[in-house]
């Protein structure tokens, strides 16, 4: 039955969340922005907070009984994730990607690790190298190498935008295990942060996002044991083994991108609140009554916004809920990343020039959250390869076709 | 519409029977609405017989009166209409006038109102019935209607001008919306054609085969019964239900453009191969499905909150907002990626273009 509001449970959760974005990040939000790459111990206590939300709740609903064969709903891990990244980054972006103990290498080995791989590194502080300084969006084209070598792998490469690169213990590396091969030698490595040959060399300095450090780390005949590979190390020799083994590496945006997408929407949901609240002290408020036609430029455009902002995130809860219900959803993952990261980014620009000197000032928050948003489009995925990649699936295109 | 206080999960499963329903009624918007788009009005008598196979009004009448009694669904009537729109946007429209009046009778009407006028919307033959909200000024606005309505001894004489209402010239029933003296916004029942009232057809850039008119009202007297409820009119309810109905005629139409532009680019070579292989067509059609699935997710909220009962209200004005913006843009792409061709009459995206050009300021019509 056709419901688009959140379940009570995950609507708490939210309300709660919000709370804690509000009274637990906020107040640091321009501290850690003007000290870019220092620690922001404040976290320490949200993901405390985090964690034992995790633990006192499954995060899952479910339909009371399937009715005559049709399949029992879920309202589970995905839908909560979403809900809770849009609450935290309507708090602080910067500060939700700084929040310690978790990071997206987890994600990966928990999706793929063995038991002993999970059961040694699944807690640990894992961080996720894929970028190289030649290699964005086309990670099929790394160069990174991988070499087996007795009981060992050797890597050597340069990754680029490490989230959480310096702060993590544990890196999960992509590597090549042979670059004729292409796509299908690409294999992900778990390195432990101080193995030698493996070090930090640079931190980013960025526009935004600044409590996230943003590392380079170079691996230098780096060796790692040979149990340390992620999945299998055969590489697969025909065209459809080669396209499931990449698959399955990509698929796990599938995953992604609706969280990230969720953060968009924190940091739009930010700005307009903020705005709406600047805009009320000068006599702008909003009624919802009047056409856009009949109303002023400037109330008109934040009905715009405020459509685009809901639009954007029933997409993101769509692609959650397909998630959770085991439907394929790349096409929607990648729609709601699309649809969210432009939609997030439109309006904290806008924000900002509608409040004007007050939205330009540092007095406010509005210049933070315009400078995060750009961000938001173009990690995990950017604008223009997430239109590519509902492009060829509403059109059923193969990438050799549409490139 | 009931009031549910169960905890309802974040669903977009139909139920079986919405499931069932859309089958027959995409079929019948293919073999029915499509074929016949350009036709016109030659067409449409003939077309609107064949709707009531549908029971599209029959289904939320109560079985006392005649009707099915299937309780009124906002989701399902959205689901309808995005379907007949898939054929055609004007046909649609015309297709669910009727049920407009209907459900608004259903809502706001007395029991006496409902007994006198909603059993003959169960019968076999179409009953062409329409409302009629507004009023021919460049910035309408649908909270302040000029037509006025005044108290006399034998009722209540009608005063101003409507425009854009769907079947105007034919309907045998017209809900008048206007503002009752001292009162507040009214809703009249108009049967037939009283004196004083005055029907024309209009001609428009779209939308032609609806058969929109300008009702006139010069001094009509209308019986203390026409006057719909015994409590004030509910305007911003009966505005909200519309725009969730027109944002689900903007979603079918749309649809429709997007299923085309698909199909046709896809074969459609330039250069030595698809045009789709270019990434600056495939990204508009790309665009298209996203923006195209944000208005049914929109549209779909409207309708499901006002179906659970809850205010609905700015969920409603924000879907309409986002829909006339996004459908007039599918609209106008739809017609740029078939070139010169999408400007020939030959292809429909022309058709879809002018009919989608209404949907930003087209209010109380199509109520869900």
């Amino acid at each position: 039955m056709i419901n688009l509001e959140l379940a009570a449970q995950h609507q708490e959760t939210y309300d709660n969340l919000m709370q804690v974005a509000e009274h637990m990040m906020r107040p640091y939000s321009r501290k850690y922005d003007k000290e870019e790459h220092s620690y922001p111990r404040e976290m320490e206590e949200v993901a405390k907070l985090l964690a034992g939300n995790r633990d006192s709740r499954a995060g899952q609903e479910k339909s009371d009984k399937a009715q005559d064969g049709a399949p029992q709903i879920k309202n589970g891990a995905n839908l909560m994730a979403v809900t809770a990244y849009e609450a935290l980054c309507w708090g602080d972006a910067g500060l939700m990607l700084a929040m310690p103990g978790r990071g997206l290498g987890n994600a990966a080995i928990s999706a793929v690790g063995t038991p002993e791989q999970v059961a040694k590194y699944g807690s640990s502080y894992a961080a996720m190298c894929i970028t190289e300084p030649g290699t964005g969006s086309d990670s099929a084209n790394i160069s990174t190498t991988a070499v087996a070598d007795g009981d060992e792998w050797i890597l050597n490469g340069e990754k680029i935008f490490v989230t959480d690169g310096e702060r993590c213990d544990t890196l999960v590396v992509w590597a090549t295990l042979d670059k004729s091969l292409g796509k299908a030698a690409i294999k992900s490595f778990i390195v432990e942060k101080g193995t030698p040959g493996c070090e930090v060399t640079r931190l980013e300095h960025k526009m935004g996002i600044r409590a996230s450090d943003t590392a380079a780390i170079s691996f230098t005949d780096c060796r790692i044991p040979k149990a340390n590979i992620l999945g299998t190390a055969a590489v697969a020799t025909n065209a459809q083994e080669r396209k499931k083994a990449f698959g399955g590496v990509m698929q796990t945006f599938d995953n992604t991108r609706p969280p990230v997408a969720a953060m968009a929407i924190g940091v739009g949901r930010a700005a307009l609140d903020l705005t709406r609240q600047i805009l009320q002290k000068e006599g702008v408020e909003l009624d919802f009554d009047k056409k856009p036609g009949n109303v002023s430029a400037i109330e008109a455009e934040l009905y715009k916004m405020e459509a685009e902002w809901h639009a954007a995130r029933l997409l993101v809860r769509k692609a959650a809920w397909m998630a959770d219900n085991k439907q394929p959803n790349s096409l929607e993952a990648s729609m709601c990343k699309a649809k969210a990261g432009r939609t997030g980014n439109y309006i904290a620009l806008r924000c900002v020039e509608l409040c004007q000197s007050l939205g330009y000032s540092e007095h406010e928050l509005l210049e933070i959250f315009a400078r995060d948003s750009k961000i938001l489009d173009i990690f995990e995925g950017t604008q223009q390869i997430q239109q590519l990649i509902v492009a060829r699936r509403v059109l059923e295109k193969s990438s050799s076709e549409l490139k | 519409m009931t009031t549910t206080a169960q905890n309802l999960l974040f669903d977009l499963t139909l139920t079986d029977d919405q499931r069932m329903t859309r089958d027959t009624i995409a079929r019948f918007a293919a073999a029915e609405i499509r074929p016949q788009a350009r036709v016109g009005d030659t067409a449409a008598t003939d077309f609107y017989q064949k709707t009531v196979d549908l029971g599209l009004t029959l289904m939320p009448i109560p079985e006392a009166l005649g009707g099915a009694g299937v309780e009124r669904s906002a989701v399902s009537n959205v689901l309808n209409a995005v379907d007949l729109a898939h054929g055609d946007l004007a046909m649609a429209l015309g297709a669910i006038s009727p049920l407009a009046f209907v459900n608004t009778v259903l809502d706001q009407g007395t029991q006496s109102q409902q007994e006198k006028y909603l059993p003959r919307f169960c019968a076999e033959e179409f009953v062409p019935a329409t409302t009629a909200l507004m009023e021919p000024r460049a910035t309408f606005e649908p909270t302040q209607l000029t037509t006025t309505a005044t108290r006399n001894d034998n009722g209540f004489v009608l005063n101003g001008v409507k425009t854009m209402v769907p079947l105007g010239l034919d309907a045998e029933l017209v809900l008048v919306i206007a503002v009752l003296d001292g009162e507040g916004p009214a809703a009249f029942i108009i049967e037939d054609t009283p004196n004083g009232m005055q029907r024309t057809l209009e001609s428009h850039m779209g939308l032609e085969t609806v058969q929109l008119a300008t009702l006139a009202f010069d001094k009509v007297q209308l019986g203390e019964d026409t006057l719909l409820g015994d409590s004030g009119f509910d305007l911003q309810r009966f505005i909200d239900l519309s725009r969730i109905g027109i944002c689900a005629l903007a979603v079918g139409c749309c649809q429709a453009v997007l299923d085309y532009v698909k199909e046709y680019c896809n074969e459609r070579i330039a250069f030595g191969e698809p045009i789709t292989n270019r990434q600056s067509v495939a990204f508009m059609i790309a665009d298209i499905a996203i923006e195209l699935e944000s208005m049914r997710l929109m549209t779909w909220r409207g309708a499901s909150l006002a179906e659970q009962g809850q205010d609905f209200h700015q969920q409603a004005y924000l879907a309409k907002v986002f829909c006339a913006e996004h459908a007039m843009k599918i609209g106008t792409d739809g017609v740029q990626l078939l070139g010169g061709h999408g400007f020939c009459c030959e292809h429909p995206v022309e058709l879809w273009y002018r009919n989608l050009r209404a949907i930003s300021f087209l209010e109380g019509v199509a109520s869900a």
